[in-house]
């Protein structure tokens, strides 16, 4: 028995979720007394097993078809799935991204097992007992899944990635038997969008949003003025992307971007579990909101008592006046 | 064509959630329900589909009673019919794909074949990420995930899903399950004609074969690490220079 780490890499290249993946593998498979073996889908599984090897995976998978050279989530659950029936894993751990969850739910699928997405503690065992998160984090789930295999993926960043030992893993490339409907979907092109002059949502350092406080699409002037002066990006609530005041692109929260700037400037925002879903990476927030009633909604910092359309444009007076333009 | 489009009911929660006494659910008795928002964007989709392409949309899910509500809000807005799968209580997601396929094929029998099935990509509260996949492996369609953009042509779906700040193009041929994320296009407003309209709408009850659930919920709880205090700056325009002092402090500016 093994447990059986699914990495998503790009040409080659894990980034840190797989880390935390590996890491949390490792421990797993420690406790479980079995080796942690990881599996790749593509091209660029020489480079991917240089570094899992920095995480104890004792031997990487690597499955390569013509069919894997672009994402195709149904192929890669289907190679999984041919690895599941030679290795028997007890587990199979993915990541909680998009990708990851969508490739355990088509292995799920074919397999018949239950998936548990976006855990944040898992005891291993026969009935493994499992904490997930509902609603972006602002609930939790505890859970016994029962079974030989467990289907699990981890919610970004609750496992720190911990480099162990530097250890060449044995390498065992495999191509897997895919049919012409398991590559039925995979990425065919990939599109730019609008190269944004603006500050980028998800990495900015300084986030000032906008909420129904704002009051119009207009009512974003003194955000904007204040995001300019920051060199920030500018964000808005649910609400008003609902309204059309502002694109979805601008929203931050649990349907929309998720942020982990220095400071979130929330003006007219109420603190609403969907807003806090999207903002509680920030490292700092700063309510600005006419109505002290908000504070007891959400964990905010630090907090201004007042309308944004005054509270803001001082602010921006003061910067000047600091020299900031 | 025929488009059948998946919703869930959840809670607005507005801030801090509260539990019930025995843990099992959220206390939803002063709060209001709405279609999780993904899944809103699906019945918009649905409703633009059709009215370029003609056919008939339905809406579908899987809930209490009162799920009835949301089968009204998604035909006000223009959905044709709907099918209300009735449980007392929240199912898992295996339990719940395959009350879906059962009803997809109960539709098959009755002579509806579906040409497309919306689902939303993850639902507001559970947040499973598998129900359209494991809907999509029983009908032996293909199933794409995350989407901001559809274009139908020719039998085909011409699809985009968002990824950082880009985005990957797919094609499936139909028929073909879609999951798909907020903003893909901004819901209309229900109008009063619409929501009379609605009232008078076919709605199909049916009773699901249930089966255990193979991840068995214990217990909801809260997160830790909530209700640290707020640092009030000040009041007014007169808090402006304890913003500069803070931003400066923390090396923003």
């Amino acid at each position: 028995m093994v447990v059986l780490a699914v990495l998503e890499h790009d040409a080659g290249a894990i980034g840190d979720v797989a880390g935390q993946v590996l890491s949390f593998g490792a421990a797993y498979a420690a406790e479980a007394g079995m080796p942690l073996h990881a599996v790749v889908a593509g091209p660029g599984g020489e480079t991917a097993a240089e570094q899992a090897g920095a995480f104890g995976v004792a031997t990487l998978h690597v499955a390569e078809h013509d069919g894997l050279r672009s994402y195709a989530p149904q192929a890669i659950a289907r190679s999984v799935v041919e690895l599941m029936s030679r290795l028997s894993p007890a587990a199979v751990i993915g990541a909680g991204s998009e990708r990851g969850n969508e490739v355990l739910a088509h292995v799920g699928a074919i397999t018949e097992l239950p998936l548990a997405a976006n855990c944040i503690e898992v005891a291993p065992g026969e009935a493994a007992q499992l904490t997930r998160i509902r609603w972006g984090g602002s609930l939790l789930e505890e859970a016994r899944m029962r079974g030989a295999i467990k289907l699990l993926t981890l919610a970004p960043h609750s496992f720190a990635a911990r480099p162990a030992a530097a250890a060449q893993p044995a390498v065992e490339r495999f191509t897997p038997a895919l049919s012409d409907a398991d590559l039925a979907v995979r990425v065919i092109e990939r599109a730019q969008t609008q190269t944004g002059d603006g500050v980028s949502l998800a990495s900015a350092n300084v986030v000032v949003s906008g909420g129904r406080g704002a009051g119009s699409a207009a009512g974003f002037a003194p955000i904007e003025e204040l995001a300019g002066l920051l060199g920030a990006a500018v964000g808005c609530s649910r609400a008003v992307t609902i309204a059309g005041w502002r694109p979805h692109t601008d929203q931050v929260g649990q349907t929309g971007t998720k942020i982990a700037p220095e400071i979130y400037i929330a003006c007219g925002i109420s603190g609403a579990t969907q807003h806090m879903a999207g903002c509680k990476g920030a490292k700092r927030i700063l309510a600005v909101n006419t109505d002290p009633e908000v504070l007891n909604n959400a964990d905010f910092d630090y907090a201004v008592i007042g309308d944004l359309h005054e509270v803001l444009p001082a602010i921006s007076a003061e910067l000047r006046k600091a020299g900031v333009t | 064509m025929n488009i059948l489009v998946c919703i869930k009911r959840v809670p607005v929660t507005g801030g801090r959630i509260v539990l019930r006494d025995d843990e099992q659910a959220i206390e939803t008795r002063h709060l209001g329900f709405a279609i999780s928002p993904h899944e809103e964007c699906g019945v918009e989709e649905a409703v633009r589909l059709i009215e370029q392409n003609g056919g008939q949309s339905t809406v579908l899910t899987l809930g209490p009673p009162e799920a009835e509500e949301q089968i009204r809000d998604a035909m006000a807005i223009g959905i044709d019919r709907g099918i209300l799968l009735e449980v007392s209580e929240e199912w898992d997601a295996q339990a719940t794909a395959a009350a879906i396929v059962a009803a997809v094929q109960a539709e098959r029998a009755a002579g509806t074949e579906y040409d497309l099935i919306f689902f939303g990509n993850e639902s507001a509260d559970t947040g499973n990420y598998q129900v359209g996949i494991r809907v999509a492996h029983a009908l032996g369609w293909p199933c794409v995930t995350g989407l901001k953009k559809i274009a139908l042509a020719d039998g085909r779906a011409r699809c985009e899903q968002a990824i950082a700040e880009d985005r990957d193009v797919y094609e499936v041929a139909l028929p073909a399950v879609v999951t798909v994320k907020e903003g893909l296009n901004l819901p209309r407003y229900p109008s009063v004609p619409g929501r009379l309209r609605a009232k008078k709408k076919p709605i199909d009850r049916r009773t699901p074969d249930a089966r255990p659930a193979a991840l068995e919920r214990l217990r909801l709880k809260l997160p830790p690490g909530e209700g640290k205090q707020t640092e009030i700056l000040g009041r007014g325009p007169e808090a402006a220079p304890a913003v500069v002092e803070l931003l400066r402090q923390i090396g923003v500016i």
